[in-house]
C-alpha cells in the first residue's frame, strides 16, 4: 500500500492556537494594566461561553467533541472578541458576542476550517449593530479617570452595571480617541488642537498605545515562530500608513497622522491577530498582500467617513467575502508553466 | 507586485541561497537518518539459495521469456529479452536451474502477484562468457543497440530503460548531462556509499554516457550532507570529465526537474521533457552499471541496497536481483523483534512491502525496517485550516490545500485546472500539514480517477469515430452501388431503368436503418467503454470495423485512419501521464504501466505494431 510520507513535522493545530494565545498575553497584560483587571473577567467569560457553545454544537452536529475542543481555536476566537470589546463590557455583551461568533459564524458553517468569515469579527459586528451605544463607550484608562475603579467595583460594573453611588457612567467612560477625533472634527476643530485632549498619548490614545505596542510584540513572536507570514501584517500596516499618509499630507488639519492610525483602535490587533486568521483569509502570497491592503483601506475609510468609531470589523468581513475571488485571481505560477 | 515579493524575500533572513545554485520553491528538510547506514563499507551478500525475478522490474513492456522451467542457466545469461521499444532484459544473477515460472508477490504498492522466474542457485556462481565492448572504438548506434541487451534501467528508483535515454535524437541534441547524486530522501545511502567507494568507475560511466549523448558538459548534483562522496567524486573528476556541484540538503532536490533547476537555473516546461531542452539526467548508480556493462560485459544483475531502520546493523549491500528480502535482513544482523513491517524506498515516497519474502528488484534502493515509534501512525486528520504551510513547502509551487479540496469533493476538472498532474507526489505538503491530512493519498486518488475517466472517454471517442467512419463507408458503398445501377441503366436496357427508379426512393429507408444501426453501435461502444473503465481488458474494438473486409482501398483508408487515431491517443496519453521525476512514485509507475497496457490494446485493435509514442516518459531516470 502506498501511504507515504511516513514522517511529518508540523505543529498540531492545538500548538498553533496555543501559540496565538501565548502571543496575546503581553497585550492582555498591558490591557489589564491600562484599563484594569476587568478584562480578565471578560476573557474568562468569553472562554467559557466559547467552550460550552462549541461543545454543545459539536454534540448537536454529532462530531467528536474532544479533538475539536482541544484544538483551542474557539478560545482564540473568544479572546480576540473579548479584547475588541470595550473594557468593562457588561457580561451579557461578552456572552452574546461569543455565542454569535461560535454558533453562527463558525459551527453553522461547518466548524473549524469552514467558516468564510472571521468568527470574532462576526461577533463584534453583531454587537456593534445591536448595541451601538455600549459598544462605542470605552472607559477612560485608569490613569486618566478622575476616580479609578477598584477591582471589586469593576466586577460589580461588569455584572450589574452599577457604579459606586458617587459616580455617573459618563465620568468613567467616554468615546475612544478615534471616535472623539471624528466628532471633534465635525465641530470644525483642527487635529492638532484636538489631540491636546488628555485622552491622546504620544502616538495614539493615552494608555491604549501601550496595549497596541504589546500586541505588536506578540505579533512579532508569531512571525518568529512561523505561525504567521510577513505578508499580511506588513501589507496591512504599510497600506494603512500609506492611505492615512496621503490624506494627512493633503490636509494635516483634518486628518490624523499615519502613526496615530496605526497606534489607535484595533490596528495592530488586526494586523497580527485578526487578518491572520488562516481559515477566513486568502491563501496565496499575493492574495495576502491584496487582502491586507483592502482591509487597511476599508478600515481607514470607515474610521474617517463611516458611522462607527473603528472600521476593522467591517473591513475584515467585507474582505472575507472577496477571498475566493482574490485567491482565484492570484494563483502563483506553477513550476514549469507560463503565468 | 512580484518585485515587492522578491525584494521582501531578499531582505528577510533564511531565504538567501548560494548564488551558484538556484533554489526552487519550498522543500523540506526531514531528519536525515543517513549516518546509521553509512558507517560500514558496502558488503556483498552471501549467495541466496533461490532467487525470484519478476519480469516487471522496469517501466514499459514486459520482456519476452527466453528460458523454460528446468533450463540450466549461467550467471549473466539472458532470461528474458526486451520486447518493444520501452522494455528491459532480465539476466540470471547467478548460475543454477530455472525451477518455476509463475505468479508471485512482487515488491509493488499494489501487493499483487506478477509473473516471476524462480532460479535455484547451484552455488557455483559460474559466469556465462562475457563480451566487453571497447566503446571508444565503436559507433554510437551499435553501443546503444547493445545496451538494449544489458537490462540496465534507471537505478534511482524510476526504472526507466536506459538505452532509450541514450538513443540519438537529431531534433534536440543533448548539451548537458546531469548526474543525479542528490539522494535527497532520508535514510537512503546507497548512492552516497557508491560514490565514496567507486568514484572512478562512476566517472568512467559518465564518460561513456557523455560520449553516447554527445553532451559537452556534465554536472554532478550532490547534496551537502555527503561531503565524503563529493570529495571522492571531485578527486575522480580530476581530468575535468564532470563538475561536482554541491546543492543544499533540501528534499526533493533529487527530483529530476528540481535538480535541473538547481544546477542550471532552467525550468523544464511542464509539457516538455528535459531532453527537449538538451538536458539528460542519469542516476549515479545507472552510469556505473553502464560502465560495468561496457568494460566487463556484465549485464544488470545486482544493485546497492540500503537496509536500515529497525535492524541490528544498518548497512549497504551489493545485492543480486531476486534475493529474498529476508536474506538481506539477516545479513544486516536481523530485525529487532518489534519491527512492524518493511518499507521500500525512503520515508517520503516509499511504500509498505507486502511481506519480508519479496525479492529485491532493480527498483529497490532502500529497505527500511519500520517500528511503531519510528513511523508513528498519523493522528486522525483535522479539517484543513488553510494555513498554507503545504503551499509554502510544495516544490512545484502548487496550492495543495486547493487540490485537496477539489480531490475531496471529486471536483476533478478543477483539480486538473489547478495542475494536479504537475504534482510529483513528493509528500512535502503532507509532511508539514498541521491537520495531518494525508494529502498525497487524495492526489493519487484524484489522478487515478481522472486517468480512468479519460481512458473511458478516449475509448468511447475511438469507438464513435470508428462508427462514423463505418457510416461514411456504408454511405459511399450505397452511392457506388447506385452509380453502378445508373451505369447499367445507361447501358440501354429498358428494364434496368425501371430498377434504377426503384433504387432511388429506397435510399431514405436504408439510411433510416443506418441510423438505428448507428445507435446500436454507439450503445455497444458505450458499454465497452464502461467495461474498459471498470478495468476489464476488453479492447475497444467495435465489431463493424472487423467486418470491413471490402475493397483493398477501403482497408488502406481504414488503416490510415486507425494509425492517426492511435497516434492521437498516444499523444493524449503522453500529455496526461505525469512525466516528472527521477524518483517517480510507484503509483505513478503503476499508472504508466496501465497506460502502456492500454496503448498496447489500442495498437492491437487497430492492427498497428509501431511503438507510437512509447517513449513518452523518456526523461524518467
Ligand atoms: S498544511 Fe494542511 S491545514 Fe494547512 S493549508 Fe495545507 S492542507 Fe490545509
Ligand atoms: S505532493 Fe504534490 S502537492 Fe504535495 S508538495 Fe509534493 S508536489 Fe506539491
Amino acid at each position: 500500500m502506498n501511504r507515504s510520507p511516513y514522517i511529518s513535522d508540523a505543529p498540531s493545530v492545538s500548538t498553533i492556537m496555543f501559540k496565538v494565545l501565548l502571543a496575546l498575553v503581553p497585550g492582555i497584560a498591558a490591557y489589564a494594566w491600562v484599563y484594569g483587571a476587568g478584562i480578565l473577567v471578560s476573557l474568562t467569560l468569553a472562554t467559557s461561553t466559547a467552550l460550552l457553545t462549541e461543545a454543545a454544537l459539536l454534540k448537536l452536529r454529532q462530531r467528536p467533541i474532544k479533538p475539536y475542543l482541544m484544538d483551542m481555536s474557539a478560545i482564540v476566537t473568544a479572546w480576540l472578541l473579548a479584547l475588541s470589546l470595550p473594557a468593562l463590557a457588561p457580561w451579557w455583551l461578552v456572552v452574546i458576542g461569543t455565542f454569535f461568533a461560535i454558533v453562527i459564524a463558525k459551527q453553522l458553517y461547518g466548524g473549524l476550517g469552514y467558516n468564510p468569515f472571521n468568527p470574532a469579527m462576526v461577533g463584534y459586528a453583531v454587537l456593534l449593530i445591536s448595541f451601538p451605544l455600549i459598544m462605542t463607550k470605552w472607559p477612560a484608562p485608569l490613569a486618566l479617570a478622575a476616580q479609578p475603579l477598584s477591582w471589586s467595583e469593576q466586577l460589580n460594573f461588569i455584572f450589574s452595571q452599577s457604579l459606586p453611588a458617587a459616580l455617573h457612567v459618563d465620568a468613567t467612560s467616554s468615546a475612544t480617541p478615534l471616535d472623539y477625533l471624528k466628532t471633534q472634527l465635525l465641530l470644525n476643530k483642527e487635529v492638532a488642537s484636538i489631540s491636546l485632549a488628555p485622552m491622546f498619548g504620544h502616538f495614539g490614545g493615552q494608555g491604549q498605545e501601550y496595549v497596541t505596542a504589546a500586541y505588536g510584540l506578540g505579533g512579532l513572536y508569531l512571525w518568529q515562530q512561523r505561525i504567521i507570514s510577513w505578508h499580511l501584517p506588513t501589507a496591512f500596516l504599510l497600506s494603512l500608513a500609506a492611505i492615512s499618509g496621503v490624506f494627512y499630507l493633503v490636509d494635516p488639519g483634518h486628518f490624523a497622522t499615519p502613526l496615530f492610525h496605526i497606534m489607535s483602535g484595533a490596528s495592530l490587533l488586526c494586523a497580527f491577530f485578526i487578518i491572520t486568521d488562516p481559515v477566513s483569509g486568502p491563501t496565496t502570497p499575493k492574495g495576502k498582500l491584496y487582502f491586507a491592503a483592502g482591509v487597511a483601506v476599508l478600515t481607514y475609510i470607515i474610521r474617517v467617513y463611516g458611522g462607527y468609531p473603528d472600521g476593522v470589523a467591517f473591513a475584515v468581513l467585507i474582505m472575507n467575502m472577496c477571498v475566493p475571488l482574490i485567491d482565484s485571481l492570484t494563483q502563483p505560477r506553477v513550476f514549469g508553466h507560463e503565468k | 507586485m512580484n518585485a515587492i515579493l522578491n525584494f521582501a524575500s531578499r531582505i528577510l533572513p533564511g531565504l538567501g541561497r548560494d548564488e551558484d545554485v538556484h533554489a526552487f520553491n519550498g522543500g523540506v528538510h526531514p531528519p536525515e537518518h543517513k549516518s546509521e547506514s553509512s558507517t560500514q563499507p558496502i558488503s556483498v551478500l552471501n549467495l541466496p539459495k533461490t532467487l525470484v525475478l519478476p519480469l516487471r522490474q522496469h517501466v514499459g513492456h514486459l520482456p519476452k521469456l527466453q528460458v523454460k522451467v528446468g533450463d540450466r542457466v549461467l550467471k549473466g545469461q539472458l532470461l528474458a529479452e526486451a520486447e518493444g521499444t520501452v522494455s528491459a532484459a532480465i539476466h540470471a544473477p547467478t548460475s543454477g536451474t530455472i525451477t518455476a515460472i509463475d505468479e508471485q508477490i512482487i515488491p509493488h504498492p499494489s501487493g499483487l502477484p506478477d509473473t516471476c522466474i524462480t532460479l535455484s542457485s547451484d552455488g557455483l556462481d559460474t559466469w556465462a562468457p562475457l563480451q566487453p565492448i571497447d566503446w571508444q572504438a565503436s559507433d554510437k548506434k551499435t553501443l546503444v543497440d547493445s545496451l538494449r541487451r544489458s537490462g540496465i534501467v534507471g537505478l534511482g528508483g524510476a526504472t526507466f530503460p536506459s538505452h532509450i535515454k541514450l538513443r540519438s535524437n537529431s531534433q534536440s541534441p543533448i548539451h548537458t548531462l546531469i548526474i543525479n547524486a542528490a539522494e535527497c530522501e532520508p535514510y537512503i545511502t546507497c548512492d552516497d556509499m557508491l560514490m565514496r567507494e567507486r568514484a572512478d568507475a562512476i566517472v568512467s560511466g559518465i564518460e561513456i554516457v557523455k560520449y553516447l549523448l554527445g553532451a559537452e558538459k556534465c554536472l554532478i548534483g550532490i547534496e551537502d550532507n555527503k561531503p565524503l562522496a563529493s570529495k571522492a567524486m571531485r578527486a575522480a573528476c580530476s581530468q575535468g570529465q564532470a563538475e561536482v556541484k554541491v546543492v543544499p540538503t533540501l528534499y526533493p532536490s533529487g527530483d529530476a526537474r528540481r535538480l535541473i533547476h538547481l544546477l542550471l537555473d532552467l525550468e523544464i516546461p511542464s509539457d516538455k521533457r528535459s531532453t527537449d531542452l538538451g538536458v539528460q539526467v542519469f542516476n549515479v548508480a545507472t552510469v556505473l552499471a553502464i560502465h560495468r556493462y561496457f568494460a566487463f560485459g556484465e549485464p544488470s544483475i545486482s544493485r546497492i541496497v540500503t537496509i536500515t531502520g529497525n535492524v541490528l546493523q544498518p548497512q549497504n549491500f551489493e545485492v543480486l536481483f531476486g534475493t529474498p528480502l529476508n536474506d538481506l535482513i539477516q545479513a544486516a544482523g536481523g530485525a529487532h523483534t518489534n519491527t512492524s513491517h518493511y518499507i521500500m524506498g525512503g520515508p517520503m515516497m516509499g511504500f509498505d512491502l507486502p511481506n519480508s519474502q519479496v525479492p529485491i528488484t532493480k527498483a529497490s534502493n532502500c529497505i527500511i525496517a519500520a517500528r511503531q515509534d519510528l513511523f508513528p501512525a498519523a493522528p486522525p486528520a483535522m479539517p484543513c485550516i488553510r494555513c498554507t504551510r503545504c503551499a509554502d513547502a510544495c516544490p512545484v509551487n502548487l496550492q495543495p490545500q486547493e487540490l485537496y479540496w477539489f480531490a475531496k469533493s471529486d471536483n476533478f476538472e478543477k483539480a486538473r485546472d489547478y495542475k494536479l498532474f504537475d504534482c510529483i507526489e513528493c509528500g512535502c505538503c503532507s509532511y508539514v500539514c498541521p491537520s495531518t491530512i494525508p494529502l498525497v493519498q487524495y492526489y493519487r486518488y484524484a489522478k487515478s480517477e481522472i486517468i480512468a475517466t479519460d481512458k473511458a472517454k478516449e475509448a468511447a471517442d475511438l469507438a464513435r469515430e470508428r462508427n462514423e467512419f463505418r457510416l461514411a463507408r456504408i454511405e459511399r458503398e450505397k452511392l457506388e452501388r447506385a452509380q453502378k445501377h445508373a451505369e447499367r441503366a445507361a447501358g440501354g436496357r429498358a428494364e434496368a431503368s425501371a430498377n434504377t427508379d426503384a433504387t432511388v426512393p429506397s435510399t431514405p429507408t436504408a439510411s433510416d436503418s443506418n441510423d438505428k444501426q448507428a445507435a446500436i453501435a454507439a450503445a455497444i461502444a458505450r458499454a465497452k467503454a464502461q467495461k474498459l473503465a471498470g478495468g476489464s481488458p476488453a479492447p475497444a474494438q467495435t465489431s463493424p470495423t472487423a467486418a470491413a473486409d471490402n475493397t483493398d482501398k477501403q482497408a488502406l483508408i481504414a488503416a490510415a485512419i486507425e494509425r492517426a487515431k492511435a497516434a492521437k491517443l498516444a499523444a493524449a496519453q503522453a500529455g496526461e501521464a505525469p512525466k516528472n521525476t527521477e524518483n517517480v512514485s510507484p503509483s505513478v509507475q503503476a499508472e504508466i504501466k496501465q497506460t502502456d497496457a492500454l496503448r498496447e490494446k489500442v495498437k492491437k485493435s487497430s492492427g498497428e505494431n509501431a511503438d507510437i509514442g512509447s517513449e513518452t516518459s523518456a526523461d524518467k531516470g
